[in-house]
């Protein structure tokens, strides 16, 4: 027990809150990008990372540059992203449909649910001989391939979304005499919007893997292709070039989803 | 139009909730339901409004509903359900577009309930943007809209704040003067019931039964704040519900 004329000294009630509220800092990801780059150059010219191991950072910038100006890039790009685009669109709107009959009905959820399971944990690419005898070498077997791929990850996001649409709303809806279709679109699929987005961002990643697997497995130009070709002449700077090409495409997939997250989900902030 | 309870009753598997409850609610008045936590007031409710089906007894309505009314039964909600997508005018208009109205006819019955409930200045805004009370100010303007016969609210004010709470009764019984609406008013809070109800009716606990039905005379708009004779019907009702409610609180839940 303290003496009463014996005060402790005050003490400062010590700061706990804070954290868990993500900020936008956009040049933090430009910095770390710069510094990795940086160290890679340096290292490369004084010789303490050698060639064998990393191409240098200028040398595939320099590749890069062949690669515009000789035309190749667009030669190269230009089918991948038509596949990329085709494939993961037909994926994404079967996935979108499948996922929300699934959320809607407990008969399509007893029967796709297990489905869903058993082929989402299938290596995509292991069937690709499959499909090149189901749809022929040419454009169709890649199409099957990248829709396939994002398919299973958009039906398991879709589905969990329109489950946790606030049936609050839906009551709602029912309670004012809305007919059916009107709450589904005008109540469930706005509603799901937000996990559907964030579940097309992963689906689109995965596209680009299965795009890339599918060139490289019979295409005659493709950044898949490309970088196939590179690797087996251990060409690293076009190899890097190559992925470097990959890793913007990510990177700019994922600036259009959020900037249609901006666009859609603005009533969230 | 008048709605008729038929000897309801109510269970959910083995639990009985409600027991041959039978009522009227009378065109132009506020029947308050009140009853301590888990007497099954709520579950009334929703299947006077049709959003569940009774185990036993009808609920039925007599009469027809007033030339223009768009959905007879309408609800307004403790958690206001306003669609956090839409503007408070895309939240009214939700309501009238699937009944083909559209444009100018819906803008003109949107700014009217608006005006109603002070919210014309608000039209634009999300409901993040709003508080407690305006949203459900919105809720209720959106019941408005549809014209209801007779408006169910459950427990509408309950979610809000007492200053806020005081405010918005304040609003319904100046809403009512002004027009006479019909309404089953579901609420824990005896004070929005001898404030707002022209009859109380009291439920045990589970299973709900009606114990009494108390008849408030006095006109809406003299009531106000503190007085001494709704005191005493408040005292009243309290002393009716006090043990129930002591006895619902501790009771296990196993619903």
């Amino acid at each position: 027990m303290s003496d009463a004329n014996n005060k402790p000294e005050p003490i400062e009630v010590r700061f706990r809150g804070g954290g868990f509220a993500p900020k936008s800092h956009r040049w933090v990801g430009l910095a770390v990008f710069v510094f990795l780059i940086t160290i890679m150059e340096i290292g490369t010219r004084t010789g303490w990372i050698s060639a064998l191991t990393l191409p240098k950072p200028s040398d595939v910038l320099a590749t890069f540059g062949e690669l515009w100006e000789s035309g190749l890039l667009f030669k190269h790009l230009a089918p991948s992203l038509s596949r990329l685009a085709i494939g993961a669109a037909i994926g994404a709107s079967i996935g979108i449909v499948a996922g929300i009959l699934i959320g809607l009905f407990s008969y399509a959820r007893a029967g796709l649910v297990p489905l869903v399971a058993a082929i989402f944990p299938i290596p995509k690419i292991a069937l690709l001989p499959l499909f090149v005898i189901w749809f022929g070498i040419d454009e169709s077997s890649k199409y099957a391939l990248i829709a396939f791929g994002t398919f299973t990850p958009t039906v398991v996001a879709t589905y969990g979304a329109v489950d946790n649409v606030d049936r609050s709303l839906i009551r709602m809806g029912q309670s004012f005499g809305l007919s059916w279709f009107s709450i589904v679109r005008k109540i469930v699929l706005p509603g799901a919007m937000p996990g559907i987005l964030s579940g097309l961002r992963i689906s689109l990643a995965i596209a680009i893997i299965l795009l890339v697997a599918a060139e490289m497995l019979g295409a005659e130009y493709g950044i898949g292709a490309y970088i196939l070709e590179a690797g087996s002449l251990y060409d690293l700077e076009r190899l890097f070039a190559g992925v470097v090409i990959l890793s913007l495409l990510g990177v700019i997939l994922s600036a259009v989803i959020g900037f249609i997250e901006r666009r859609l989900l603005g009533w969230r902030e | 139009m008048d709605i008729r309870l038929d000897a309801i009753s109510h269970s959910y598997g083995d639990t009985e909730v409600l027991r041959d409850i039978s009522l009227d609610i009378p065109t132009g008045k506020i029947v308050c339901l009140v009853g301590p936590s888990g007497c099954g007031k709520s579950t009334l409710l929703r299947l006077i409004g049709g959003l569940e089906r009774a185990s036993k007894g009808r609920v039925l309505q007599l009469g027809s509903p007033p030339e223009g009314c768009l959905n007879p039964l309408t609800y307004v909600f403790q958690d206001f359900a306003l669609l956090p997508w839409r503007s408070v005018h895309g939240n009214i208009s939700l309501v009238l577009e699937d009944h083909g109205i559209k444009g100018a006819r819906a803008d003109a019955i949107i700014s009217d309930v608006l005006a109603r409930t002070k919210l014309s200045d608000f039209s634009t805004a999300l409901p993040r943007q709003l508080s407690g009370g305006m949203k459900q100010r919105v809720a209720i303007a959106r019941a408005l809209a549809v014209k209801p016969a007779v408006m169910l609210m459950d427990e509408p004010l309950s979610a809000l704040d007492s200053q806020t709470r005081e405010l918005l009764m304040d609003d319904l019984v100046a809403l009512w003067t002004r027009q006479q609406f019909t309404a089953a008013y579901v609420t824990h809070n005896l004070a929005e019931a001898v404030r707002l109800g022209h009859r109380i009716v009291v439920l045990s606990r589970r299973p709900g039964e009606i114990r009494e039905v108390v008849e408030i005379d006095k006109p809406l708009a003299d009531r106000s704040h503190g007085d001494a004779d709704l005191e005493r019907t408040q005292k009243y009702l309290w002393d009716l519900m006090r043990d129930e409610a002591r006895a619902a609180d501790e009771e296990l839940l196993d619903v």
